[in-house]
C-alpha cells in the first residue's frame, strides 16, 4: 500500500464517522443525527484551519506558540467590529474620544521609542523614557475614560458598545487575520531571537492579557454581557420555513421543514469554511514547496547552517510567526460568525489552545495534510470523549449501589477526563509517534 | 498624624498584601527556576503541580478536621503540608521516570521537553480536576488575624487600622526557613553542590563523577517541596481554584525570567518584584493620597493606574521590558 493511498483512506475512515454519527445510533456513542454531524463537521473544519496555522509555525519554523487563544479571540472581536451596526449615537458620544486616546497612547509608545534611539549612550534615558511614559499614560487615560463613560451609558442593557461598520460580515474573516497579525507582530518583534522557551511564556501572557481586555473592555465588546445576533453569511432558518418553494423542495426530498433549514443552514456553512480551507491549505502546500519554504526547513533544522548561509534567521521566524497567528486569527473570526456570538468568557485555553497543539502533533507536524486531518479527527473525538467516558464509568461503577458516594463522585467528574486523555494522547504521541498519522516527506 | 495614617494604610493595603503574594511567587519561580538549571527546560507543569501538592493537602486537612486534630491557632493545612509534599515528590518522580527520562536520554531539543510538559500539565490539570472539581475551596481554619484592624486602632488612636491575617504571617514566616534551608542545603551539602556544579557545566560535572540520574532526583524532590509549600501557602491566603493554579504561571515564569532563569536568588528578587508592581499598579490610592495632600488637591477618582482585572498585564508587561532590555534578567541567567 502506498502512502498516498494510506494517508487518501485515513481522511476517507474520519469521513466515515461523521457518516455514522449521521445515520446510525449504535456502539452508544453516534446520535444518529445529521444536525449533530455536521455540527462536528463545522467545527471540525474551523480546528483543521486553525491547525493549518499552527503547523505552519510549528511543523515548517519549529516555533512554539501557546497564545492562539488570543489570536483565535482577536478574530472574534473583529466580526463584532466589522460585521454589526454602529450603535446610535456611540460616536459623537464617546467613540471619536476613546480613537483620539487610543491615538494618544500609541504616540506615546512611539515618543519612548524615540527617545530610547535618540539618547542612546546617555545616563538620563531611562529617566526620560519613564517620564514620556507616566506623562502620555495619564493623559491617554484622561482623554479615554469620559469617552468610555459616555459610550457605556448609552442602552447598556443591549448595546453600551460603540458596534461596528455594519459592513458584510464576511469582510471580517480577513480583518481577523489582519488584528491577530498585528499583534503576533508585537510579540514577535520581542520575543524572537531569544530562547525558544521565551516565545512560548510571552504568547501564553499575550492571551491571557487579550482575554482580560475583551472581557473588561465593555464598550469595545460588550465584556462577559457578550455580544449576541451577529450578522450571518447563511440565510436564516425562519426565513427558509416561511419560504414556499423551500418547503415544497424540502417535501420532494423527504425531509420537514425544519430539520431542512437547519440541514441547510449548516451545510452552507460547511460549504463557506471548506472553501477556505481549501484555499489556504493551496496557499500552504505552495508555500511548503516554494524555496521560501524549503529555506523556512532548513533553518528549523540547522538555524546555525542557515545562519551561516546569509539567511536572516529571525526576520523569518517573525514572517512565519505573523502568517501562522492570521490564519488563527481568521479562523477564530469563522468561529465567532458560526455562533453568531461573542463569548469572552467562554474562551478557555484548554479548548483553544492546547487542543489545536494536540491536532497538530497527532495529525503529523511538517504536514499540511495532516494538521487538516489532525483537526476533523481530534475535533471528533474531543466531542466524543465525554459520553465513552461517562460509559466506562458506568461499567466501572456497575457494581456499586446507586448512592455510593464514589460513584456519584466518579460519574460527576466524568466530564474532567477529557482533560486527561487529550494529555495522555499528547504524550503517547510525541513518545511512540513523534511523526504523527501522516508525516513530514 | 496624617502621615502616619498614610503609611499605615499603605502597610495594610500595598506592602503587606505585597510581601506575602511576594513570597508565595519566589517560592514558585524557585521552583521553575531550578528546573530551569538543571534540566534545562521551561516547565509548564508547574502551575499544575503546586495545585496537586495544595490538592492534597487540602484532602489531609479535612481529614484530620474530620478527626478532630488540630493546630490551635494555626491553620490544621500545616500538619497536612508534610503529607502533601510527600504525594507531590511521588508523583512528580514517577512522571520523570515515565516521561521526562526518555527524552533526557535522547538528548531532544528543549522546546521537545516544553511540549512534553505541556502534556504533563494536561494530564496533571485533568487529575486535580477529577479528584477535587474545578470549583474554589476554602480550607484555612484556626486564628484568622494576627493584629486585627479594631485592636491596632485601639492600641495606637490612629484612624487607620492595619490588619495582618494569619496566613501572611505564616506565608513569610515559612518562606524564609524553606528558603534558609534551601540555600544551606546548596551551598554547603555534598548533594547541593553538585547540583549547582552540574547547573553550571554539565561536561565538567559528568568528568568529576556526579551521578546525572541522582541530580535530576533530588531536584525533582526539591521541587515538589517548594511547589506544594507555595501552592498549600497561597491557597490558605486566597483561596484554592485548580484554573487560578494555571493562571499563576504567568506571573511565576515572569519572576523567575525577571530574576535570570536558572539563578534561584533572582527568582526571589523576581517573585517580588513582579507581586510589588502587580499590588501597587492594581491598588486605588485614593484612601493614601487623602492623608498626604491637602483637601483642595483631593482626587475624585479612585486613582487607580489599571484595574485588578488586568494584574496579569502587569507582569506581562515587566516581562516583556526585561526580554527587549536584559533578556538574561536582574541576576545574569544562564541562557538568552
Amino acid at each position: 500500500m502506498t502512502e498516498t493511498v494510506k494517508h487518501t483512506l485515513l481522511f476517507v475512515a474520519v469521513g466515515l464517522l461523521l457518516l455514522l454519527e449521521g445515520t446510525t445510533t449504535a456502539f452508544g456513542v453516534f446520535s444518529g443525527s445529521w444536525n449533530s454531524s455536521l455540527t462536528i463537521l463545522n467545527m471540525g473544519l474551523i480546528s483543521a484551519i486553525m491547525a493549518l496555522g499552527v503547523n505552519l509555525q510549528w511543523g515548517f519554523a519549529g516555533l512554539f506558540n501557546v497564545g492562539i487563544m488570543g489570536f483565535t479571540a482577536l478574530g472574534g472581536l473583529a466580526v463584532v467590529l466589522i460585521a454589526t451596526p454602529a450603535t446610535p449615537g456611540a460616536w459623537d458620544a464617546g467613540g471619536q474620544r476613546i480613537l483620539l486616546a487610543l491615538i494618544l497612547g500609541a504616540t506615546t509608545i512611539f515618543g519612548a521609542i524615540l527617545v530610547y534611539h535618540k539618547m542612546s549612550g546617555k545616563r538620563t534615558r531611562p529617566l526620560a523614557m519613564i517620564a514620556v511614559l507616566i506623562v502620555g499614560f495619564f493623559i491617554y487615560r484622561g482623554v479615554l475614560d469620559p469617552g468610555v463613560e459616555a459610550v457605556e451609558s448609552i442602552n447598556p442593557a443591549l448595546a453600551g458598545n460603540i458596534g461596528g461598520l455594519g459592513l458584510p460580515v464576511l469582510l471580517a474573516w480577513p480583518v481577523g487575520g489582519i488584528l491577530a497579525a498585528g499583534v503576533a507582530w508585537v510579540i514577535g518583534k520581542t520575543a524572537l531571537g531569544l530562547r525558544s522557551d521565551y516565545l512560548a511564556i510571552a504568547t501564553l501572557g499575550i492571551a491571557e492579557i487579550i482575554l482580560s481586555v475583551l472581557k473588561n473592555e465593555d464598550w469595545l465588546s460588550r465584556g462577559v454581557k457578550n455580544v449576541v445576533g451577529l450578522p450571518r453569511p447563511v440565510p436564516y432558518e425562519v426565513d427558509l420555513q416561511n419560504n414556499p418553494d423551500f418547503v415544497e423542495q424540502a417535501a420532494a426530498w423527504g425531509f420537514d421543514a425544519t430539520t431542512a433549514s437547519t440541514l441547510y443552514v449548516k451545510l452552507g456553512y460547511s460549504l463557506l469554511f471548506t472553501a477556505v480551507l481549501l484555499v489556504l491549505l493551496w496557499m500552504a502546500q505552495m508555500a511548503l514547496k516554494s524555496p521560501w519554504g524549503r529555506m523556512m526547513r532548513a533553518i528549523r533544522d540547522n538555524e546555525v547552517a542557515a545562519n551561516a548561509m546569509g539567511k536572516d534567521v529571525t526576520s523569518r521566524h517573525l514572517q512565519i510567526f505573523i502568517l501562522g497567528s492570521a490564519i488563527c486569527g481568521i479562523a477564530g473570526a469563522m468561529m465567532t460568525t458560526l455562533d453568531s456570538q461573542l463569548t469572552p468568557g467562554t474562551y478557555n485555553p484548554l479548548r483553544f489552545t492546547f487542543l489545536i497543539w494536540v491536532m497538530v502533533i497527532v495529525g503529523g507536524s511538517g504536514n499540511n495534510f495532516g494538521a487538516v486531518l489532525g483537526g476533523l479527527l481530534v475535533w471528533f473525538l474531543w466531542i466524543k470523549v465525554e459520553p465513552l467516558g461517562l460509559m466506562l464509568m458506568d461499567i466501572l461503577t456497575a457494581g456499586m449501589a446507586e448512592d455510593n458516594g464514589l460513584r456519584v463522585h466518579l460519574l460527576e467528574s466524568a466530564a474532567h477526563m477529557r482533560l486527561f486523555t487529550m494529555g495522555l494522547i499528547l504524550l503517547l504521541v510525541l513518545r511512540f509517534s513523534p511523526r504523527g498519522l501522516i508525516p513530514e516527506k | 498624624m496624617d502621615f502616619l495614617n498614610a503609611l499605615v494604610a499603605l502597610s495594610n493595603f500595598v506592602l503587606i498584601p505585597g510581601i506575602a503574594y511576594g513570597s508565595q511567587l519566589a517560592l514558585g519561580a524557585l521552583g521553575v527556576t531550578l528546573i530551569y538549571g538543571i534540566l534545562r527546560f521551561s516547565n509548564f507543569a508547574h502551575g499544575d503541580t503546586m495545585a496537586f501538592g495544595t490538592m492534597v493537602t487540602i484532602l489531609f486537612t479535612w481529614w484530620f478536621q474530620s478527626l478532630g486534630i488540630n493546630a490551635g491557632p494555626l491553620p490544621t493545612a500545616l500538619l497536612a503540608l508534610p503529607f502533601g509534599i510527600l504525594a507531590t515528590m511521588a508523583l512528580v518522580v514517577a512522571t520523570d521516570r515515565a516521561v521526562f527520562k526518555f527524552y533526557r536520554q535522547q538528548k531532544a531539543k528543549p522546546v521537545v521537553f516544553v511540549m512534553v510538559s505541556l502534556g504533563v500539565m494536561f494530564m496533571m490539570n485533568g487529575l486535580v480536576r477529577f479528584i477535587i472539581g474545578p470549583g474554589d475551596q476554602r480550607f484555612s481554619d484556626g486564628e484568622r488575624f494576627i493584629i486585627k484592624a479594631r485592636t491596632f486602632k485601639q492600641m495606637t488612636g490612629l484612624d487607620e487600622g492595619l490588619a495582618i491575617k494569619t496566613s501572611q504571617g505564616i506565608t513569610v514566616v515559612t518562606a524564609i526557613i524553606v528558603v534558609a534551608v534551601l540555600f544551606w542545603f546548596l551551598n554547603k551539602t555534598r548533594t547541593g553542590k553538585s547540583m549547582r556544579a552540574y547547573s553550571d557545566n554539565e561536561d565538567l560535572a559528568l568528568l568529576s563523577g556526579i551521578n546525572p540520574e541522582r541530580v535530576v532526583i533530588y531536584t525533582w524532590l526539591i521541587v515538589a517541596l517548594l511547589a506544594t509549600v507555595a501552592g498549600t501557602l497561597y491557597g490558605l491566603d486566597k483561596s484554592f481554584k485548580p484554573f487560578t493554579y494555571f493562571q499563576l504561571l504567568l506571573p511565576i515564569f515572569a519572576a523567575a525570567i525577571v530574576g535570570g532563569l536558572g539563578s534561584p536568588l533572582g527568582a526571589i528578587a523576581g517573585g517580588f518584584v513582579i507581586a510589588m508592581s502587580e499590588v501597587i499598579i492594581t491598588y486605588a490610592w485614593k484612601k493614601v493620597a487623602q492623608y498626604l495632600l491637602p483637601e483642595s488637591m483631593e482626587p475624585d477618582g479612585l486613582v487607580q493606574l489599571l484595574s485588578t482585572d488586568y494584574k496579569f498585564a502587569v507582569s506581562f508587561a515587566i516581562l516583556i521590558v526585561v526580554l527587549l532590555f536584559k533578556p538574561t534578567g536582574i541576576f545574569k541567567g544562564k541562557a538568552v
